[in-house]
């Protein structure tokens, strides 16, 4: 009853200054409207932004570094004198990771891990005529690499199952174009090792860094090996992507030690987007919070005035029974009522600006599964926005209600 | 309903305002009212008077003394509790009316009585529509408060008043605003509302002709009570 008869005059109240209550609550609604807009839409970007390198980057790459044994032989055979040993060189081959399926199938009762692709990379010339480019020939399993990675988004022509076909191979975009090739077309490669090879070209693959698709290609597991000359368990790389990508440090770090492997983790090799992506997040959320404190000012302003127009109608709400603590009820209410309304309206505005935006089209070289702007939707923000309406109406209406409930009422039925 | 134990009683009151100088506004007032008393408070402008009913009303609580209301001492009471009291036992009738003017007749009425939360908004509103026929105003309830003649919009704050049945009616220069016709009407109001419901009633004036009415006049001056 209490509760209810306060809004119920707060509500009154502001009705009758319906004009000034509306504008207010615009001014919640835009500061609202914008937060949802501009948030969504930076992280939209922000998603495409890190997809670019993230979605397609695995959480933890295995693969062995070609690099000297860290304990040459002779230093083992006697350890109470000094050896040295000069001119030390890489032995051939070690890129290769022994055991690799054992180490794939433990990878796989990992449950922390959403899924193994592996990989074998070849080193290639490409010959145009008289001329030789160079490349990198991915040996992927299509169907695995599309399911954690992406790969279909990124393929512009041809289709994913061309690439299980025998001697097939995608190229990248840029490569492609600067062989003058295009999907249907045979092209031929020279291996390191000096062996000649004839592909189809099934596909073209546009990742939108354009260093990236000169010289990257793609092609089966099975075709690649080939190319290489190497039996079907050669496989140079152990792509892992897993269920949390946060836990990607201390993951690679334990497989390290268990596989004997090098393990790169994502958050070691990209850390510039984390940076980018706090910065971005930074600013939009800046940007909102100065709209609502803007819109808290005004607030602020529309209840004070209010609560100088309202002196005797406080004195005498105080006069016949009403305590301070009610009068500040009645004026904190006053001020949620236009902070839950215009937070709602700002809410409703913000999603639809939202959809709109997300139907401008926007193409762009880069990103060839993108044909409008991104936009993120997600549901917390419009947790976030309607706590922060909430918060900024409370704070503009504290102190106006705060000065309405010490009105001292003989102060102003006196002063008449 | 008359005699029995005063229902205000003050001991000792003494006040002073500080500002710009020191004023000993109340000297040791004492004085009791029992149940069923009209009682009038007069005296020269600045004698203390509205001061006092101000003490009594319990919305002034910057003051030495005592003050008792049914018997309960106000002394060191909180504010809300302070509130309670006002809102359970004490009507008020202004110079002014102090109708809130974005509410209806009726629904200025019922506000000190939905506070009270007795009845059911339902029992509330009869209540209040009971007391405006018995003003003669109940034809004006729904109209905004701003929309009634100042004699109306007075008998719609005796109305207000007399919403929660009051211990005490308290008045200051509840007729000082009126023309004679309206202050007739008021006085006559009050006059009824003693004699035939045994209400109590405290009233400031500077009317000597309304207080020569009145069942007891306590006169003031310089912040005594000269006569009671």
């Amino acid at each position: 009853m209490g509760w209810r008869l306060l809004i119920g005059i707060a509500l009154t109240l502001l009705r009758a200054r319906l004009r000034q209550s509306i504008v207010a609550a615009a001014s919640v609604m835009f500061g609202i409207a914008m937060f949802i807009t501009l948030t969504g839409f930076m992280s939209g970007l922000n998603g495409l932004l890190d997809g670019l390198i993230l979605d397609r980057t695995p959480h933890i790459r295995l693969y062995n570094e070609i690099k000297p044994i860290a304990v040459q032989p002779a230093q083992l055979a006697d350890s109470s004198g000094h050896v040295f040993v000069g001119s030390i060189k890489p032995k051939e081959g070690l890129e290769r990771i022994r055991n690799a399926s054992a180490i794939m199938d433990a990878l796989g009762n990992d449950a922390r891990v959403e899924g193994v692709a592996p990989r074998v990379v070849a080193q290639v010339f490409f010959n145009v005529g008289t001329t030789e480019l160079p490349g990198v020939v991915n040996g992927v399993d299509p169907l695995e690499e599309a399911r954690l990675f992406r790969f279909k988004d990124y393929l512009v022509q041809g289709e994913l199952r061309g690439m299980l076909q025998a001697n097939s191979i995608v190229l990248g975009k840029t490569l492609a174009e600067k062989m003058l090739v295009d999907v249907g077309d045979v092209v031929q490669l020279t291996t390191a090792r000096g062996e000649r090879f004839l592909l189809k070209v099934v596909g073209l693959y546009q990742s939108g860094i354009a260093d990236y698709d000169k010289v990257q290609c793609y092609a089966s597991m099975q075709n690649t090996q080939k190319i290489l000359g190497e039996p079907s368990n050669y496989i140079t790389d152990i792509a892992v992507k897993l269920k949390d990508l946060d836990e990607a440090p201390e993951v690679a770090e334990e497989y390290r030690g268990t596989f004997g492997l090098d393990a790169l983790d994502i958050r070691t090799a990209n850390a510039q987007f984390e940076t980018g992506t706090t910065v971005r997040n930074i600013i939009s959320y800046a940007t909102s919070i100065v709209l609502l404190v803007v819109a808290g000012f005004g607030i602020y302003n529309i209840l004070n005035m209010m609560i100088y127009e309202k002196l005797d109608s406080i004195a005498i709400l105080k006069a016949t029974g009403f305590s301070g603590g009610d009068v500040r009820i009645i004026f904190i209410g006053l001020s949620l009522i236009i902070g839950i309304s215009g937070g709602a309206v700002g809410l409703a505005a913000g999603l639809g600006l939202s959809v709109a935006i997300h139907h401008v089209p926007f193409t762009t070289q880069a990103l060839p599964a993108v044909k409008t702007f991104p936009v993120d939707f997600s549901a917390h923000r419009y947790v976030i926005g309607i706590v922060f309406a909430l918060i900024t109406t409370y704070v503009a209406g504290f102190f106006p209600a705060r000065k309405a409930s010490r009105v001292d009422p003989v102060q102003i039925i006196r002063g008449k | 309903m008359s005699n029995g134990d005063p229902i205000i009683e003050t001991r000792g009151i003494a006040k002073s305002f500080h500002d710009p100088v020191e004023v000993q506004v109340l000297k040791d007032v004492s004085f009791a009212m029992r149940r069923g008393e009209f009682v009038s408070i007069v005296g020269k402008s600045g004698c203390g008077k509205s001061t006092l009913l101000y003490i009594l009303s319990t919305m002034d609580t910057d003051h030495a003394g005592d003050v008792l209301i049914d018997g309960e001492s106000m002394t060191g009471l909180p504010g809300d509790r302070l509130a309670r009291v006002r809102n359970e036992k004490i009507g008020f009738v202004f110079q002014f009316h102090y109708l809130l003017p974005e509410f209806t007749v009726l629904r200025n009425v019922m506000l000190p009585g939905l506070k009270l939360g007795l009845h059911t908004a339902a029992e509330v509103e009869t209540r209040a529509m009971d007391r405006l026929r018995m003003l003669g105003i109940a034809d004006q309830a729904l109209k905004l408060a701003n929309q009634l003649s100042g004699g109306q919009k007075q008998r719609v704050a005796i109305a207000r008043a007399l919403i929660n049945d009051p211990l005490i009616i308290m008045g200051d220069e509840p007729t000082g605003n009126l023309d004679s016709h309206n202050s007739e009407i008021v006085f006559d109001i009050f006059r009824e509302l003693s004699t035939e419901r045994g209400q109590s009633l405290l009233v400031v004036t500077h009317d000597d002709d309304f207080a020569a009415r009145t069942d007891r006049i306590i006169e003031m001056d310089d912040g005594r009570i000269v006569s009671a």
